[in-house]
C-alpha cells in the first residue's frame, strides 16, 4: 500500500528537493509544492540534473531515471496536495508560517494524510498544534544533502498516536532511509550537538588557542573525523551557523548554544565560508561541495 | 635535525617502543623529554640554551608550570607536546605542540620537522588547559552523557546518528565505553578546574564510574 501512497512535498529549496528526490526514487508519486510556480519548476529541473548525475555514474540507467521522473509532479495550487497520504513540510524555520501551511494543508488533505515537518531546531509539538491533526503529525529530520544522506531524525510530538508514527517509519524506510528516534527537543540529536561543538571551536579562536587551521588538523589527527569543525562551519555557512544558534539558545539558553561575538563579526564582514570564498578558511574556488 | 631523548618515568604519549625513541642519539639539537617526570627534568636541566628545541611532555598540565610566566612574554626554545590520547586506547598520530606567545620561531619549525620525521601528525596551539582536542571533545562527551540520562534517545541511536549524521567514525557513548569512562572523569575533571566551566563539569555516568573505579580499587 504504502508504495502506492502518494508524498507531498511542501517547499522546493535544498531540503525540500533533496526529500522529493528520496521520495521518488524509493518508488513513492511525489508532488512538489510552493507558492510560486517557478520555484517548483527550478526543483524539478534539479532533480532531472541530480539524476542525470546518476546515470553518468552508472547508479542507475536512464530508463530508470525516466521511470523516476515519470511519478513526479509539481504545483503550485494546494489544493493539489488533497492526493497525499504524506506530506513532508521543508519550509523555512518560522513556526508561525508553517502552522499556517499546515492549517492549509489541514483543509485540503483527507483525514488519512499524515503531516511531517522538516524542522531541525522547531517544537514537532507546537507546529503540530497549529495543524488541526496533532495526532497525526511527526517530526522527519532529514540529514543535508537529503538525496545522499540516509539519517533521518524522527520525533513525536507530545499528542503524535503511536501509530501515526509507526506509520512514518515505515514510510521512511520505504524510501530507502535510516530513521532513529528521538525526543521532540530542541535540535532533537544531531544539531543539539552539533551546533555548541562548532561554536567551542570558534571560541578557542576567540581566545587565541590555535589557528582555524590547527584546530581541523587538532581534530580530524586526533580523532579521524573526515572534517575539522572549521571547514565545516565554513562548508555550511556562517550566516547559517548564526541562525542555528539563534534557533537552539532561543529555545535551551545553554551557554554553548550562544552564537560567539567572532561569528557574528565574520557574517557582518561578508566572511560567510565557503559561498564567499572566505571564512574561518580561504577558498580559492566557491564550489559547490562533492560532484 | 639529531634529538636526543631523556625519559623520566612512564610515558602517556610513548607508552612503548617507537622509532622516534629509537633514532634518538646521545647529543641531539633537540632534547626530547618523554614521561611523567618530564617536567622535572626540565627543570633540573643545566644547559638549556644550547638547543635548538626542548620538548617536554605534557600531562593535562600547562607548559607554563614548568618554565615559569612573566607578563604574557614567555617563550624560548622550550615547547611542551602530548600525543592525544583516550583512555585506554593507544595514543592517536597527533601531536598537539604547546607554544608559548614568545616561543622561538626556529624551535617551533624543529618540533614539527621532527614529530612528522616519524609520521605523526601535529598541531600548534597556545599554553591553555585541555590543549585543542581536550577542550573540545569534553564538553560534547559530558553532553551525551547527560542526555543519555534524560532518554533524548537510547545509547544506539545517539551513536548512530552522530556516525551517519555527521560521519563519525565513532558516536560518543561506544566511544567512551572503549576508552574509559573513568579515564573521561579525570580529563574532564581537571579541565574544569582549571577553566570553571561547568560544560566540562563531569557528567554523572563519568562520576559512578570513577566511583567504582576507586572502590574496585
Amino acid at each position: 500500500m504504502n508504495e502506492r501512497m502518494t508524498v507531498g512535498v511542501a517547499g522546493s529549496g535544498t531540503m525540500g528537493t533533496g526529500i522529493a528526490i528520496v521520495a521518488a526514487r524509493g518508488g513513492f508519486p511525489t508532488i512538489v509544492f510552493d507558492v510560486e510556480r517557478s520555484r517548483v519548476d527550478a526543483s524539478i529541473a534539479q532533480m532531472k540534473a541530480f539524476f542525470g548525475k546518476s546515470v553518468q555514474r552508472g547508479k542507475l540507467t536512464s530508463d530508470q531515471v525516466d521511470e523516476i521522473m515519470s511519478r513526479v509532479s509539481g504545483t503550485s495550487d494546494i489544493a493539489q496536495m488533497a492526493r497525499c497520504g504524506l506530506v513532508i513540510e521543508a519550509i523555512f524555520e518560522e513556526l508561525e508560517i508553517k502552522g499556517r501551511l499546515f492549517s492549509s494543508l489541514n483543509e485540503v488533505c483527507p483525514p488519512t494524510t499524515l503531516f511531517a515537518s522538516n524542522t531541525s531546531t522547531l517544537s514537532i509539538t507546537e507546529i503540530a498544534a497549529r495543524s488541526g491533526r496533532d495526532d497525526r503529525f511527526v517530526g522527519m529530520h532529514f540529514c543535508l544533502p537529503a538525496q545522499l544522506m540516509k539519517l533521518v531524525e524522527m520525533a513525536p510530538g507530545l499528542n503524535t498516536s503511536p501509530k501515526s508514527f509507526e506509520q512514518a517509519w515505515q514510510l521512511c524506510e520505504a524510501m530507502g532511509q535510516r530513521p532513529v528516534k528521538t525526543q521532540d527537543e530542541p535540535g532533537f540529536i544531531l544539531n543539539y550537538f552539533l551546533v555548541p561543538f562548532n561554536n567551542d571551536a570558534i571560541r578557542l579562536v576567540e581566545a587565541r588557542v590555535a589557528e582555524p587551521v590547527e584546530i581541523d588538523k587538532a581534530i580530524k589527527g586526533a580523532l579521524g573525523y573526515a572534517m575539522g569543525p572549521m571547514e565545516l562551519l565554513d562548508l555550511v555557512g556562517l550566516d547559517t551557523q548564526v541562525l542555528l544558534c539563534e534557533a537552539l539558545h532561543g529555545v535551551t539558553h545553554e551557554p554553548r548554544a550562544a552564537c560567539p561575538p567572532l561569528l557574528r563579526r565574520m557574517v557582518a564582514a561578508k566572511r560567510l565560508g565557503r559561498k564567499t570564498k572566505r571564512g574561518f578558511l580561504s577558498y580559492e574556488t566557491a564550489a559547490i561541495f562533492g560532484a | 635535525m639529531v634529538h636526543s631523548v631523556t625519559r623520566s618515568g612512564p610515558s602517556r604519549s610513548f607508552p612503548a617502543a617507537h622509532p622516534l625513541l629509537d633514532a634518538a642519539a646521545a647529543d641531539g639539537d633537540i632534547l626530547v623529554l618523554v614521561g611523567h617526570g618530564a617536567g622535572l627534568a626540565y627543570t633540573a636541566l643545566a644547559e638549556k640554551a644550547r638547543y635548538t628545541a626542548i620538548l617536554v611532555e605534557l600531562g593535562t598540565e600547562c607548559l607554563g608550570v614548568h618554565t615559569g610566566e612573566g607578563r604574557g612574554e614567555e617563550g624560548s626554545n622550550v615547547l611542551g607536546f602530548a600525543r592525544f590520547c583516550l583512555g585506554k586506547a593507544p595514543p592517536s598520530d597527533l601531536v598537539e605542540i604547546v607554544r608559548q606567545p614568545r616561543t622561538r620561531p626556529d624551535a617551533l619549525d624543529a618540533a614539527r620537522s621532527l614529530f612528522e620525521a616519524y609520521d605523526l601528525k601535529t598541531a600548534v596551539c597556545g599554553d591553555f588547559p585541555g590543549r585543542i582536542v581536550d577542550r573540545l571533545v569534553r564538553p560534547y562527551y559530558n553532553a551525551a552523557l547527560n542526555r543519555l540520562d534524560s532518554k533524548l534517545a537510547s545509547a544506539s541511536d545517539m551513536d548512530l546518528t552522530l556516525r551517519l549524521g555527521l560521519g563519525y567514525p565513532e558516536g560518543p557513548i561506544e566511544l567512551l565505553e572503549r576508552t574509559g569512562l573513568a579515564d573521561h572523569h579525570d580529563v574532564t575533571l581537571a579541565v574544569y578546574q582549571a577553566l570553571g566551566d561547568p560544560a566540562y563539569a563531569p557528567a554523572r555516568r563519568a562520576q559512578v564510574a570513577k566511583a567504582g573505579q576507586r572502590r574496585e580499587g
